[in-house]
């Protein structure tokens, strides 16, 4: 074995400091020596490094980074450097499956294939598309979402069409379109290389994007470091690094927002030219702030005033400031208005659209930007407005169809809302694509209550017997990363093609061609009787969807795949004008607000009800980006003497979503193998909990057992990771999600991982309880990887009956 | 002068609005978003029926007897699946704007009786109320198809 770091003991690698730029460092890690390299980039978090797979005798043995890309100049993190190794792992699904007699039996694609288009076929005769739903990820293509969104909006006509990117940035689009009138991220990387202060807000970028956390510490260690503020309950390694570190109660982001915003304002140090010339609703803004004085702050949220103020005056000083944010803030209580607040720390001080000066409403997946851009995530195709008449024609002249067959007469369905579909059952049929909710959905005993119901019928495609594809109707067994080509976008709109290294294994497909598959024996038509599909590959597929961008603010329209696979990966907006790709948007601070342009009509922040197109028209910004103002609101669920703890949810580094990957990297799996529960020191002692004990953790909707580990969070207040399911064997209860409640965001529809009130008590290990999903799992799990490879008619336990 | 009946009125339909709110909320807790919100749009109700009391106390002596039944019933308790909150959230539409028209009516009578004080009072409010029929009117919409067409 070949590697130039060890990457699960030194997680951001050895310091390379900013001397005028960042310096190249390429990571590489093989196990054997490639025969030869192709072109790739990283989906293991929402960062997107660029590497190249090696590869020999037709196998992946490797990854190196790619030294000439902007995104990492050659960094790869530990799930990049090891991740790849589930490609090979023999638990990878090879055939497809159809549930017979209750249980998944080996099947054709003709026999899989037929199955779901004679259902698709009957559930749309007898209650229409709106009875079909679709639940994808933030882990396919370009090419295969656009193509899935083709399908369901122009093709079934189906509104219900959403991603698990919901879970994970759906609040980054909807803030953005609040305050900026679309989607479309204001800043770039590059910005960190310059930018005076960074504000992380909810977002441990040391555990989550490690790679740009390495760009951060190479910045601190250079000349002229930048000061970092941190807004995070817990003691992260990102807030070690912090100039100042404000950690508020759970669930009170928009509190400690508004007080900043508050001080900047009182201090003048606004840009009141800016504000004056590119905003609208200031006066407004500063009322509704006037309230939130740093003793009223400190009241709401327990963060002292003095460093509110430092905080302030740092921020207030800056000439130049990058903010980011993520699931801190999406996933808590009033997600897009605190996310709005963030955007308006920039409006206020005219911080955005230059060098240095950008906000990263960060992704928290590799190609989660794309199922927004695409439509596959409740949102239509390149930003366009589904209240706006104009916008469907335009459509509908794309794709060749009547207007009528796009679902436009409501918001498309989000996730929660679909899956509370499923379980009344007005959602008949629902096609999961490479995800895993009966794991990262909340309440997951309701959840595993929908999946398993009688009358829905599922169909899952996926690379690996989860806890949500063993439950499937029907299995489809699709290659990954690696094993097919298609291109992907990141926070900072860099968008990389990804080739085709090997073969995927058995007869498992490339999640295009499975959908390409269904449009073809669905025979979808446009309104000249020809195929809806034009396309039969990756390629055909990304000439389409440039044309679908062409003139639209995430015009892709001068990539070629070739363009994309000669060196960096490049930024859009890419055509006439920006060749190369641009850096920034908005550098005429003229935003995407007016009428015309416009991806919404916005929303009250509060409710969620929709400003109506004539409402729009008569207060039309033109341009003007709005301040949106938020009160703040205490969390739904609040501790009490039943459950008297806070606990919030998230990752460690070493794991990505259900570990579905990660989890078959041997080294990443003993780096993290197991759920644990983080709990104060205070508390600890005062409960007579020592590190390692096991503790019954407890909430409204169910609990796990897990074990203690001790400190760096504030008092009153857990966490457990949410990776940990039950694909790797028998366990005690111990998914995060047990305990989570269901509900979400008014705006942006994401639900709230990040509080629920639970109880904790210490327990022995003899009194831990049985898998909750026990019965799905015998036989199945256990022996995965020889039953996979030898199957042969019905082996497989099934897990409706 | 016929204002503390119309005074009268509103004060019965935001108490009629409050309750139906909080019933629709306990009543349909399986959609998340209807408890949550319909709780917080009871609270809404629940400020302006607290000070609304002044301005009845204000204009007690003037009430007249009815000239007609100004109280009518809508509401008369939540329904049951996808249908039936749609029914719920159609009638909880009607008596926010029973509400609203309410308000509407007050704030004319409070310009010509030159009560800035009610006039205040009416044109905050109302701005809370048209906020609960916009969050009902979306609602409203995103049910319609599904319960109407898919269901079944």
């Amino acid at each position: 074995m070949q590697q130039t770091r060890d990457s699960i003991k030194d997680i951001w690698g050895e310091r390379t400091p900013y001397y005028g730029s960042w310096p190249e460092r390429v990571d590489e890690r093989t196990l054997e020596e490639p025969e030869r390299w192709v072109q790739s980039a990283c989906v293991l978090c929402s960062n997107d490094c660029a590497m190249d797979i090696g590869v020999k005798d037709g196998k992946i043995v490797g990854v190196r980074g790619r030294a000439v890309d902007r995104v990492n100049r050659g960094r790869l993190g530990p799930k990049g450097l090891h991740g790849w190794e589930a490609n090979n792992s023999p638990d990878r699904l090879k055939f497809p499956m159809v549930r017979k007699n209750g249980k998944l039996e080996r099947a054709t694609w003709n026999e899989a294939m037929d199955l779901i288009v004679r259902r698709s076929k009957e559930i749309v005769k007898s209650h229409t598309a709106s009875a079909i739903g679709f639940y994808t990820t933030g882990q396919l293509f370009i090419e295969e979402y656009y193509t899935l969104g083709v399908i369901g909006k122009a093709g079934l006509g189906t509104p219900h069409m959403d991603g698990n990117t919901r879970l994970c940035t759906a609040t980054a689009a909807a803030s953005l379109m609040e305050s900026f009138g679309s989607d479309g991220q204001p800043g770039s990387y590059t910005d960190l290389d310059t930018t005076e202060l960074i504000m992380l807000v909810g977002h441990n970028m040391s555990n989550t994007q490690t790679v740009l956390w390495a760009r951060i510490l190479d910045r601190l260690e250079g000349p002229n470091p930048p000061a970092i503020v941190v807004i995070d309950p817990r003691k992260t390694w990102t807030a070690d690094k912090a100039s100042v570190h404000l950690a508020p109660r759970v669930g009170t982001n928009v509190a400690v927002l508004n007080g900043l915003e508050h001080l900047l304002i009182e201090s003048g140090n606004i840009d009141t030219e800016f504000i004056e010339q590119h905003t609208t609703g200031f006066e407004a803004l500063k009322k509704a702030l006037s309230s939130y004085t740093p003793d009223a702050v400190e009241k709401i949220t327990g963060i002292p005033s003095g460093d509110l103020l430092r905080a302030a005056e740092l921020i207030g000083r800056a000439k130049s400031m990058v903010s980011t944010c993520l699931q801190g803030v999406y996933q808590s209580m009033q997600a897009t208005a605190s996310a709005c607040q963030v955007n308006n720390i920039h409006l206020l001080r005219g911080m955005l659209g230059r060098e240095g000066c950008g906000i990263l409403q960060m992704n928290g997946q590799p190609t989660a930007q794309n199922t927004r851009e695409t439509g596959c995530d409740g949102a239509l195709p390149a930003f366009r407005n589904w209240d706006n008449p104009d916008h469907i024609e335009e459509l509908a002249r794309i794709w060749n169809v009547d207007p009528v067959i796009i679902p436009h007469w409501s918001p498309p369905t989000h996730a929660m809302q679909i899956f509370r579909y499923c379980e009344q059952g007005s959602i008949k049929m629902l096609w999961v694509s490479a995800t895993n909710p009966a794991v990262s959905m909340p309440d997951l005993a309701r959840m595993r209550a929908i999946l398993d119901k009688h009358d829905l019928f599922l169909v899952v495609q996926d690379a690996f017997l989860t806890e949500t594809s063993h439950r499937a109707d029907v299995l489809l067994p699709a290659a990954i990363w690696g094993e097919k080509t298609g291109t992907f976008t990141n926070v900072d709109r860099t968008v990389h093609i990804s080739h085709k290294a090997v073969d995927p294994p058995g007869e498992a497909r490339p999640d295009l061609d499975i959908f390409l598959d269904y449009a073809r024996r669905m025979d979808f038509k446009d309104k000249d009787g020809q195929p809806l599909i034009k396309w039969g590959d990756p390629e055909g597929a990304f000439e389409a969807w440039k044309e679908c961008t062409k003139g639209k603010m995430c015009d892709y329209s001068g990539m070629t795949y070739e363009k994309l696979s000669q060196g960096s990966g490049i930024q859009w907006p890419c055509n006439e004008k920006f060749p190369d790709g641009a850096n920034h948007i908005y550098t005429d601070f003229v935003f995407n607000t007016s009428y015309e342009n416009c991806e919404t009509f916005g929303h009250d922040l509060d409710t969620g009800a929709v400003t109506s197109p004539q409402e729009y028209k008569a207060i039309d910004p033109k341009g003007k980006a709005w301040l949106r103002a938020a009160d703040y609101h205490p969390p739904h669920e609040v501790p009490d003497g039943e459950y008297p703890f806070w606990l919030t949810t998230g990752r460690v580094v070493y794991h990505f979503h259900t570990r579905t990957k990660t989890g078959r990297s041997r080294q990443l799996y003993d780096a993290a193998p197991d759920a644990f529960v983080q709990i104060p020191e205070a508390d600890a002692s005062r409960l007579g909990i020592k590190e390692g004990d096991w503790l019954e953790v407890t909430s409204r909707r169910g609990m796990v057992q897990v074990q203690a580990k001790i400190g760096r969070i504030e008092p009153g207040q857990l966490f457990i990771p949410f990776h940990y399911g039950y694909w790797d064997g028998d366990f005690r209860p111990r998914a995060a999600n047990e305990l989570t409640i269901t509900e979400w965001d008014p705006v942006s529809k994401q639900p709230h991982f990040k509080y629920a009130a639970v109880n904790i008590s210490k327990i022995s290990p003899q009194q831990l309880s049985e898998d909750p999903d026990k019965e799905k799992h015998r036989g199945v799990f256990q022996s995965i990887g020889s039953l996979i490879d030898t199957i042969s008619g019905a082996i497989l336990i099934g897990g409706k009956h | 002068m016929f204002i503390a009946n119309y005074l009268g009125l509103l004060h019965g339909s935001e108490i009629h609005l409050r309750d139906s709110l909080k019933k629709v909320a306990e009543h349909h807790k399986n959609e998340p978003d209807i408890e949550y919100i319909c709780k917080m749009l009871a609270s809404w109700s629940e400020v302006h029926i607290q000070n609304l009391e002044r301005f009845l106390k204000q204009y007690e002596e003037h009430k007249e007897s009815e000239p007609d039944k100004l109280q009518h019933s809508l509401f008369q308790g939540t329904r049951k699946g996808g249908l039936g909150l749609l029914r719920d959230l159609h009638d909880l539409y009607l008596l926010a704007s029973e509400v609203e028209l309410s308000y509407m009516v007050i704030l004319q009578a409070s310009q010509a009786l030159r009560d800035k004080e009610l006039e205040n009072f009416c044109r905050d409010s109302v701005k809370e109320t048209e906020r609960q029929v916009n969050w009902l009117k979306t609602r409203i919409k995103q049910s319609a198809p599904q319960s109407l067409v898919a269901a079944g």
